[in-house]
């Protein structure tokens, strides 16, 4: 079940640099920049995942999730609310409903230092609770150490543990250290049963860059050359701004093509990216910027 | 499952939205007269010709068609300005050429608007990496004008007088810079001919030479075709030749320079061999090809027109590259979102389009870019040819266009042997994760320039020349200082 990790394309950092620059050039203008934020609103898993959550925090969230901005007609909803385990039977009641759906991380999130046994019973809990979407840390000192088995067999068990919940695993890419690792952590976590792959909790800096997203878009689509298994994306953490989303869609679009380019195949992990991109979507349609008290802050 | 049925789609779906640099802020003039001893005058032959816009056919200028009279006052204006200019105190010559740096720093987006218009390059690549790096060039040697005495230590560098300088279609103003910099830094006086498609930029730079306050006749710009071009390698009043074009006419220039005392550069026509060995990175390899090939619509004389790639990972290769071809835009050169611009004559898209045929012929299995282009102007989707051989025309020859052809390789002494057997020695591309076997190749292929995991890198400070039929002579760097003076004691 281990993919031969050796066969494994290495990476060169500066050629990913520049790469990256040339998305970044692209000049996204008039309509095809209202499609890019509207797409990039539907993308969005509306995240809370800090020790002083509460229910009624968490219903808040689901509130703004639902209701983004209401003035402004013909907007999306987000794809999902994140939270912890604890939080997803409240996320559930309040969304139930919309076709917004309820992620939760699990497996001893963010560190991942546990148990198996603990994380499959955190990851059960949080199905049971009514999570769609389970968002799991691999063990990245498993990984660092060389132990690929060990990783694969546990993102295995915790697919298993999912039943029909879609599982996300996060490679903590700010802890890996090289691209290559990036890319090396991708492919196993594919073969083991990864539905989507993310790159980082959002609990450690760097968070996501496009240079990792680039690296892993590239794994995704080599995967689905020689599987036709398409698998999703999901940067996380410190993409707070429209246009730095709407790089994120370039790199997407000229990476991956169009089938990817649905909230099904990838999502931005942000919690304040929303906002930007209202913002910008009401100066597209009135031609100046309104002040941040305009749009709610949940 | 294999791979073929695992297709990427790129068309359709959200695409970005036209992004056209505006021209409201550029002039062009209805006519172009010559520039010489520091005024714009008539041509004594009366004539003009028309430049035109590659992406619309429109013509955008009629411009002075110089005949032999009018060389033959150019070359006397500079002749006039040299006593002027040799004898000036070299820093006081630094500040003049400083000051064109900025003058055209400043009015870049100008520059690079014009430069895509006249040349059909995509904006993308005139703003990015033509103009500023004129600008750099101009800047450098603006330098090296009060401290040749550290370029050449022990020895005394003397200005060799007039230089006679023709510069190609495919980087008009940046090939002018690269003539005039260190020309003018050395304290020769110049005169120079554009490419008759492209005069555009260089009237431009008229102007800044204008604006800058050169005294008159230090450069003088004479446009036309060949025949102007001949006449000024012919004067008996020029010193220096420096050419850049295509081999044929280098070899011309070459004779008729035979038995003068006329010192010359040549750039000429490259080949060049963009080698893939199966441990590179293959998607930065793949971005390499790209900008090897396709870089200002493959019209470059060091472009990677020629992947050998390791038998081992060329399906793999091939298959990235083909989707990445998918994702490069071809059209209007001023759309900040274009790729690939327009062909830059109607002349050179039927020569591209000849080799296309022959390559078709020959065998080669031929692969396009889907996607449209324009109704009107010169385009050519890019294009790659596998199951070519060394045999094969389109292996062999300079096509100076977006295509492609694709070879494969078994051990790196085969690498070497396909990659040194061509008359030509440009350049060259290296893509390996291991260190040594980057030395190895570089030291193994014969070409003036091998980038290693990386492609089409420019920088004033590096020289650049070929090596067989590629040229003569070197420019960039200390090297470039060489051509433009004559050593001797203290």
């Amino acid at each position: 079940m281990i993919p031969d990790l050796s066969k494994v394309a290495v990476v060169d950092e500066v050629g990913v640099n520049e790469r990256v620059a040339r998305f970044q050039t692209r000049s996204i203008k008039t309509a095809s920049k209202i499609d890019a934020l509207k797409l990039t609103l539907s993308m969005i898993d509306l995240t809370t995942l800090e020790g002083q959550d509460t229910p009624g925090k968490v219903q808040q969230l689901c509130q703004k999730a639902i209701h983004l901005h209401d003035s402004m007609p013909g907007l999306p909803h987000v794809a999902a609310v994140c939270v912890y385990p604890t939080m997803v039977g409240v996320a559930k009641k309040a969304l139930a409903g919309t076709n917004i759906n309820v992620a939760s991380v699990a497996t001893a999130f963010p560190s991942g230092m546990s148990a198996r046994e603990v994380k499959l019973d955190d990851t059960r809990m949080a199905v049971e609770a009514g999570a769609d979407e389970i968002d799991m840390v691999i063990s990245r000192g498993a990984f660092l150490a060389g132990d690929y088995a060990f990783v694969a067999d546990e993102i295995a068990a915790v697919k298993e543990a999912c039943g029909d919940a879609h599982l996300k695993v996060i490679l903590e890419t700010g802890e890996l250290g090289t691209l290559d690792r990036v890319r090396r952590a991708s492919v196993l976590a594919m073969h083991a049963g990864a539905d989507f792959i993310k790159t980082s909790t959002g609990k450690i800096q760097p968070a996501a860059t496009m240079q990792v997203t680039l690296v892993m878009l590239q794994a995704i689509r080599d995967f689905y050359y020689e599987t036709g298994r398409m698998i999703g994306m999901k940067p996380a953490g410190g993409i707070s701004s429209s246009k730095l989303a709407i790089h994120y869609l370039v790199m997407l679009h000229e990476t991956l093509g169009n089938a990817w380019m649905t909230p099904e195949w990838f999502r931005f992990g942000a919690s304040s990216l929303a906002n930007d991109v209202l913002m910008q979507l009401m100066k597209q349609s009135t031609g100046v910027y309104q002040s941040a008290d305009y749009f709610s802050k949940d | 499952m294999s791979r073929s049925d695992n297709k990427l789609a790129f068309d359709g779906g959200w695409d970005y939205s036209p992004a056209p640099e505006s021209t409201d802020h550029i002039d062009i003039a209805a006519r172009y007269q010559l520039f010489i001893g520091g005024e714009f005058v008539k041509p004594e032959s009366g004539k003009y010709f028309d430049s035109i816009n590659p992406a619309t056919e429109e013509k955008l200028a009629r411009v002075a068609d110089a005949n032999e009279a009018d060389v033959d006052k150019a070359v006397k204006a500079a002749r006039e300005g040299y006593r002027v200019w040799s004898r000036m105190k070299p820093a006081e010559r630094g500040k003049y050429i400083f000051r064109i740096a900025r003058i055209m720093q400043e009015r870049a987006r100008e520059f690079a608007v014009i430069e895509s218009l006249d040349g059909g390059k995509p904006i993308r690549e005139s703003r990015d990496i033509d103009v500023p790096l004129a600008a750099a060039h101009f800047f450098y040697y603006a330098g090296w004008a009060d401290k040749l005495e550290y370029a050449f230590p022990g020895r005394k560098a003397r200005p060799l007088g007039v230089a006679g300088q023709i510069i190609p279609w495919n980087f008009p103003l940046l090939m002018a810079a690269w003539k005039l910099a260190p020309a003018l830094a050395c304290g020769n006086t110049v005169v120079l001919k554009p490419a008759e498609t492209t005069p555009l930029t260089a009237m431009k730079l008229a102007e800044v030479i204008a604006d800058a306050g050169l005294p008159p006749g230090v450069v003088n710009i004479v446009t036309g075709a060949g025949k102007t071009g001949a006449a000024l390698v012919e004067h008996p009043g020029i010193d220096k030749v420096a050419f850049t074009g295509s081999t044929a006419v280098g070899r011309m220039i070459q004779k008729k320079l035979a038995g003068t005392n006329k010192k010359y550069t040549l750039e000429l026509g490259g080949k060049a061999a963009n080698i893939v060995f199966a441990d590179a990175a293959i998607d930065q390899a793949v971005e390499g090809i790209v900008n090897g090939i396709f870089f200002n619509q493959g019209h470059v004389c060091c472009a990677g027109s020629r992947l050998l790639v390791q038998e081992s990972v060329a399906e793999q290769v091939i298959d990235r590259l083909k989707d990445r071809m998918q994702t490069l835009r071809v059209g209007d050169p001023l759309d900040k979102n274009t790729d690939i611009g327009a062909i830059n004559s109607k002349m050179q898209l039927e020569k591209i389009q000849s080799y296309l045929k022959i390559g078709k012929q020959e065998g080669g299995e031929m692969f396009q870019s889907n996607g449209r282009v324009p109704k009107k102007g010169y385009w050519c989707r890019p294009t790659i040819f596998s199951g070519v051989s060394q045999s094969s025309r389109v292996v062999q020859e300079e096509i100076f266009g977006p295509v492609l052809a694709i070879q494969t390789f078994r051990t790196f002494d085969e690498a070497v042997a396909k990659a040194n057997n061509t008359p030509y020695g440009l350049s060259g591309g290296v893509w390996t994760d291991k260190g040594a076997k980057i030395f190895k190749m570089t030291q193994a292929m014969r070409a003036g320039v091998i980038w290693a995991n990386t492609f089409n890198k420019f920088d004033p400070a590096s020289p650049f020349g070929g090596y067989k039929e590629s040229g003569v002579g070197r420019e960039g760097g200390l090297h470039g200082l060489d051509a433009y003076v004559k050593l001797g004691a203290v």
